[in-house]
């Protein structure tokens, strides 16, 4: 599935776009103009990564400071102990798309039991 | 390293990432491995979080570390540069990373009162959270932002919670009077009681405590009563040494402490704040996690390394459901203003600042200017 983010023109280097998907995707596009896309919401608790602190290729939550590397995902040291997904960035005639991928998510346990419909 | 918490297992990664590849010795008189405590007064408190969400170890982590647990450290011997521990034995070492953290404080004469809590450590926490489950008046003694917590959890628990002070403003150190004002707000809206500006003189019961008597002559009844006021640093173990302590280990700028070859880092450390122009024991979790790297670097090289410029202090609290974070100096502002979303509606974002320029940020559910303000304020002042 390939959605539409935003024009690339909108989105200056060291910014995030977050698009409003279930679950939440982001858009990053770093400083030295790379662009990736991951999940938007920490492994660890209801924080969005758009949010966060981008330095190169890793950008920190914005809560409590697990850094996640936008190339792989993975996260260097808890309280987030998962990695996230990451999407393929594809840019068309000036348009960020993103192709989401099918893998299951690792959203925390308090935003995955409101996604299965419990109470959060 | 001697303290295996947050700023010692930090610690023990950044020698390996550094590249040590020698001997690890980790000392620390737990007898659990390193967990997380913010989470105590919090989703652990409120039973949504168990102990083994509190791992600060990644699962298949193995720092080829040998770990002394259950083991204190007594002292320090610089001439035979060993650690003593309590059982008698002593190691060797060629360099050491105090990370010993803090103690909460208790109140004089309170020992051996049921009842009566602190909450420091993931046995505390056990203990008051089975309290907390058989419900019942909750007094708080200490506005801070663990007392804040525990009472905002309680609250949510369904226990009856009175919140005592002796500032005339909780928070007013931290956040300054006028939004220390404000976050503790968060009590009232939520129907806490917030008695501020009286002290404590003493607990009463026989057994179990039954009431907290305030210096007013007032009595406050209560089932449980959670003393939150502070803690100290644990360097008692380094007196004697060497080590110069002042408000915990006094270190400069990169964790360096007054002996070669020994640093400190984490609660127990009060380093030296360029941006201050003062030391400052700093006691949040991002600095015991973030600053073992520039300490042990200065470890490794023998002190022959120029410290750099630490990132501002940070730290976060949730209360109420309300996200507050923080980061910079507020003492040593002269103004404060809010700079978007409304005091009243606690989502806020407020700007501290000296003589015109930004020192701090404060944020109330605004997680994504609060990172910008956060990223500004640490390139301005570096
Ligand atoms: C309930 C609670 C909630 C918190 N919430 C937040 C929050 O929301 N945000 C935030 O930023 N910070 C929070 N903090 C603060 C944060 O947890 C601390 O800053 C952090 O734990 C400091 O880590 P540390 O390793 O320096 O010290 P500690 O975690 O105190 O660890 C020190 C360790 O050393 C051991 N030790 C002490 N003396 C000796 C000795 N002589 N020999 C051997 N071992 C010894 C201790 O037993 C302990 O295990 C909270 C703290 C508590 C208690
Ligand atoms: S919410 Fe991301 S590290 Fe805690």
């Amino acid at each position: 599935m390939k959605i539409p983010a935003c024009r690339l023109a909108d989105l200056p280097r060291g910014e995030a776009f977050r698009l409003d998907i279930d679950p939440p995707v982001s858009v990053f596009h770093t400083d030295d103009g790379e662009l990736f896309a991951i999940d938007d919401t920490c492994t660890h608790q209801d924080a969005s990564l758009a949010d966060g602190w981008l330095e190169g290729c890793e950008v920190e939550c914005p809560l409590h400071a697990s850094k996640f590397d936008l190339r792989t995902g993975a996260v260097d040291a808890p309280p987030a102990k998962l990695p996230v997904r990451t999407h393929e960035v594809v840019v068309e005639d000036g348009m960020i798309h993103v192709r989401v991928s099918t893998d299951a998510p690792n959203l925390p346990p308090c935003v995955a039991s409101r996604l299965a419909g419990g109470t959060a | 390293m001697v303290g295996a918490s947050l700023a010692g297992l930090s610690a023990a990664r950044s020698l390996r990432k550094q590249g040590y590849d020698g001997r690890l010795v980790v000392i620390g008189d737990e007898l659990h491995r390193p967990y997380d405590r913010p989470p105590l007064s919090k989703e652990f408190l409120a039973g949504t979080l168990g102990e083994a969400d509190l791992a600060l170890e990644a699962q298949d982590e193995d720092l080829g570390a040998q770990w002394l647990l259950g083991t204190r450290a007594t002292g320090l011997d610089r001439a035979d540069r060993a650690v003593r521990l309590a059982d008698g034995r002593e190691v060797r070492v060629d360099g050491l990373v105090i990370a010993t953290g803090a103690a909460a404080r208790r109140l004089p004469g309170s020992d051996g009162l049921a009842g009566v809590h602190v909450l420091r450590t993931l046995d505390d926490a056990r203990a008051l959270r089975d309290e907390l489950a058989r419900g019942g008046r909750l007094v708080v003694i200490g506005g801070g932002f663990i007392g804040a917590e525990v009472a905002s959890t309680a609250y949510a628990l369904g226990l009856d919670v009175t919140v005592v002070e002796v500032a005339p403003t909780p928070l007013a150190g931290p956040l300054g009077a006028t939004m220390g004002g404000i976050v503790s707000g968060l009590h009232a809206d939520h129907g806490v009681r917030l008695l501020c500006g009286v002290g404590v003189k003493g607990l009463s019961g026989e057994r179990c405590v039954d009431a907290v008597l305030l210096e007013d002559g007032r009595s406050i009844p209560a089932d449980i009563v959670v003393v939150g006021v502070g803690a100290r640093p644990c360097v008692e173990w380094l007196e004697g040494s060497g080590v110069e302590l002042d408000n915990g280990v006094k270190c400069g700028a990169d964790g360096r402490t007054a002996l070669a070859g020994v640093v400190a880092v984490g609660d127990c450390a009060n380093w030296y704040d360029p941006r201050a122009g003062a030391h400052r024991r700093v006691e949040h979790w991002t600095g015991a996690r973030e600053r073992p790297d520039a300490a042990v670097a200065t470890l490794l090289a023998g002190g022959a390394v120029v410290p750099g410029v630490p990132r501002p202090p940070y730290f976060w609290s949730d209360q109420y459901g309300v996200r507050i974070q923080f980061a910079g100096h507020a003492a040593g502002a002269d103004s404060v203003s809010v700079e978007e979303g409304a005091v009243d509606d606690r989502n806020v974002l407020a700007v501290y600042r000296r003589a015109g320029d930004p020192v701090a940020v404060l944020g109330m559910n605004q997680p994504r200017l609060f990172t910008r303000w956060r990223k500004q304020l640490a390139a301005s002042t570096s």
